[in-house]
């Protein structure tokens, strides 16, 4: 838009008349909806500065490299937890976006027209469902088919790789909780994905199909890699959904409070310790060690939000908070 | 057959499978979908019936008595949490579109109001819970845990889709419309509000329900501020809703608690998914109108 905005509110030196009183008000109040907006991720991030205060003044940043978690001896590392957040939400993106990726190219290259939106917008409805109700699934279905088939096919077919080992009875483990995740991950890397493979000019896709590029090698030598900031965009939101999820994580990961073992071990990521320990909290500081980390917590998902949309905002793609 | 040929006819076949390869991701995709619908069904729906509709939370099973009880209070719990959370976020969200909208345009700093409420959109929902739990905390230790604060947590998930629905759909509004209105003289809120906003509204209407289907299935935050198994008894206690109750019931050994988690859970998901498909109807036939 290069010509001037007619709404923009002008000094009287510039108009003959003063603007009406009504506009001015007007202003004023849309200005303080927009300042809210600003107001309140600030305050979000001050307030849990705040309440993790006492904490950060005894410790310090040293409990990020503590291993052990025991409140009732005033001992607080939150490794275990920093690694159940990562791991699952690394693993669950491992499942995740192979699929998505896959799904995103089948519905811009090979199916038919008319199957395209309709399947797309099934697929989104994985967005719409309840994270408790993916909690409940998880912990009811699933749990006891890992305890009773998956977990011992693991270590008996992959134990090997020294990745499931140790007991197998546990339904509720860090394999469950990144399996939850991932399909939780999955409209959000695909719509992302789509709108950016969709984006790719058709003259790209011709060029390759003139050079007698097969229909894969169109995908993957055109398509994806002129996609490849909108996918990856996609792909770092999906983390920050995985990394910030709370309720199907607690049902399912085990809430065990020790560094995990294996992938079949019971464990506890961030948001999960938070939501099972917030009550159960005895020793004065355990609160506040709560509040760092959710603050550690709340940094990496501003940071890896502020890059994605940074990426996006640089394609101009919009916010996709339509597509999600 | 040649070297060459038979180069080309694996470079093809490879092609094939790897198209089979990802429908085939595809249909994996929709398996999860279909498979949580069809347990909320089967495990929520064998027990549903029109009390649920009608009765409270029952009390758990006693080797005595066993009432199935129904979801009315959680309904009326969930209704009048988001209710309240929609009353804030709605009239904010709409406000900061329109300035960001009306005022800024593509300026710089207008989009870095859109950049807030995106970056506000990805901060976690346990988070903002912590977030309201400091905030209420210094206001009134009494009220932490309530519906009021519930709501506002609540609140602060929906404002960001409220304001970056409502600014898409601000925006698509031709520039023209706005000058048209200019030129007979009508006043600058007056066009914002009645010409403008009213063109977009169903656009707007879409971020509410995404908004509203958001928050109606937020849990997260509700278990640090408004944790109870109480019914509604004024804004200043806790009330218990459906997203809550699913997690607390879901591992009941109670069967008519645990029962009642999958009924919510299959009324919670009919609700939902309703609410995405229509938003998602009125966004398509919206959007046809305009490029028409």
């Amino acid at each position: 838009m290069t010509r001037g905005n007619p709404f923009r509110p002008s000094s009287s030196r510039r108009t003959l008349r003063a603007p009406r009183i009504g506009d001015r008000i007007f202003f004023v109040l849309t200005l303080i909806g927009a300042l809210g907006v600003v107001a309140v991720l600030i305050a979000v991030v001050a307030a849990l500065f705040h309440g993790a205060q006492p904490a950060l003044q005894q410790y310090g940043f040293s409990p990020v490299f503590g291993r052990i978690w025991n409140p009732s001896d005033y001992v607080y590392g939150f490794v275990p937890f920093i690694l159940g957040t990562l791991v699952t939400s690394t693993i669950a993106l491992l499942i995740s976006v192979p699929l998505s990726l896959g799904a995103a190219i089948f519905l811009t290259q090979h199916a038919p027209l008319w199957l395209r939106e309709p399947v797309a917008q099934v697929i989104q409805l994985l967005a719409a469902i309840p994270s408790v109700v993916y909690g409940l699934w998880g912990l009811i279905i699933i749990t006891p088919l890992m305890a009773a088939d998956v977990n011992p096919a693991l270590a008996s077919y992959l134990g090997w790789t020294g990745l499931f080992g140790g007991p197998t009875n546990y339904g509720e483990n860090l394999l469950t909780a990144s399996i939850v995740l991932s399909i939780m991950t999955v409209p959000t890397i695909t719509a992302f994905s789509r709108d950016a493979m969709e984006a790719v000019p058709r003259s790209q896709k011709e060029a390759a199909i003139s050079l007698g590029a097969t229909h894969w090698e169109v995908t993957r030598r055109s398509i994806v890699p002129y996609a490849r900031s909108g996918i990856v965009a996609g792909i770092v939101l999906g983390l920050g959904r995985a990394l910030g999820e709370t309720m199907a994580v607690t049902m399912t990961i085990g809430n065990r409070n020790a560094i995990p073992t294996s992938l079949l071990s019971p464990a506890q990521s961030i948001p999960s310790l938070i939501a099972t320990d917030y009550f159960e909290a005895i020793t004065p500081n355990e609160i506040p060690a709560l509040f760092e980390m959710a603050l550690i917590l709340l940094l990496i998902t501003l940071a890896v939000n502020i890059g994605a949309r940074a990426i996006l905002a640089r394609l101009a793609l919009g916010s996709g908070v339509g597509a999600e | 057959m040649s070297a060459r040929t038979r180069h080309a006819t694996r470079r093809k076949l490879f092609s094939h499978a790897m198209t089979v390869l990802t429908g085939l991701a595809v249909v994996i995709v929709m398996i999860p979908l279909f498979w949580i619908i069809y347990e909320c069904v089967l495990l929520g729906g064998s027990h549903l019936t029109l009390g649920y509709f009608t009765q409270g939370t029952p009390p758990p099973c006693s080797p005595i008595e066993c009432k199935a009880g129904g979801g009315l209070q959680l309904m009326q719990g969930t209704f009048i949490v988001v209710g309240l959370a929609s009353l804030y976020a709605v009239p904010v969200g709409i406000a900061g579109a329109i300035f960001a909208v009306e005022y800024g345009g593509q300026r710089a700093w207008a989009r870095a109001f859109s950049f807030a409420a995106d970056v506000l959109s990805g901060v976690p929902s346990i988070v903002v819970g912590m977030f309201i739990y400091v905030v209420i905390f210094y206001y009134d230790p009494q009220i932490v845990f309530s519906v009021t604060s519930g709501s506002l947590a609540l609140g602060a998930i929906m404002l960001p889709i409220v304001m970056r629905a409502t600014e898409e759909a601000l925006r698509t509004v031709p520039h023209s419309v706005r000058e048209a209105a200019l030129a007979l003289g009508m006043s600058r809120w007056k066009i914002s509000l009645r010409i403008v906003l009213l063109s977009a509204l169903p656009g707007v209407l879409t971020g509410v329900l995404l908004a509203v289907s958001r928050a109606v299935g937020e849990a997260a935050p509700l278990l640090l501020l408004d944790n109870t198994n109480l019914g509604f008894t004024g804004t200043n206690n806790p009330a218990d809703t459906m997203a809550l109750s699913i997690y607390l019931f879901a591992a009941s050994p109670y069967k008519n608690w645990a029962n009642l988690a999958w009924e919510t859970a299959l009324v919670l998901l009919i609700f939902v998914l309703v609410l995405s498909l229509t938003s998602r109807l009125l966004l398509n036939r919206w959007s046809r109108k305009w490029k028409a």
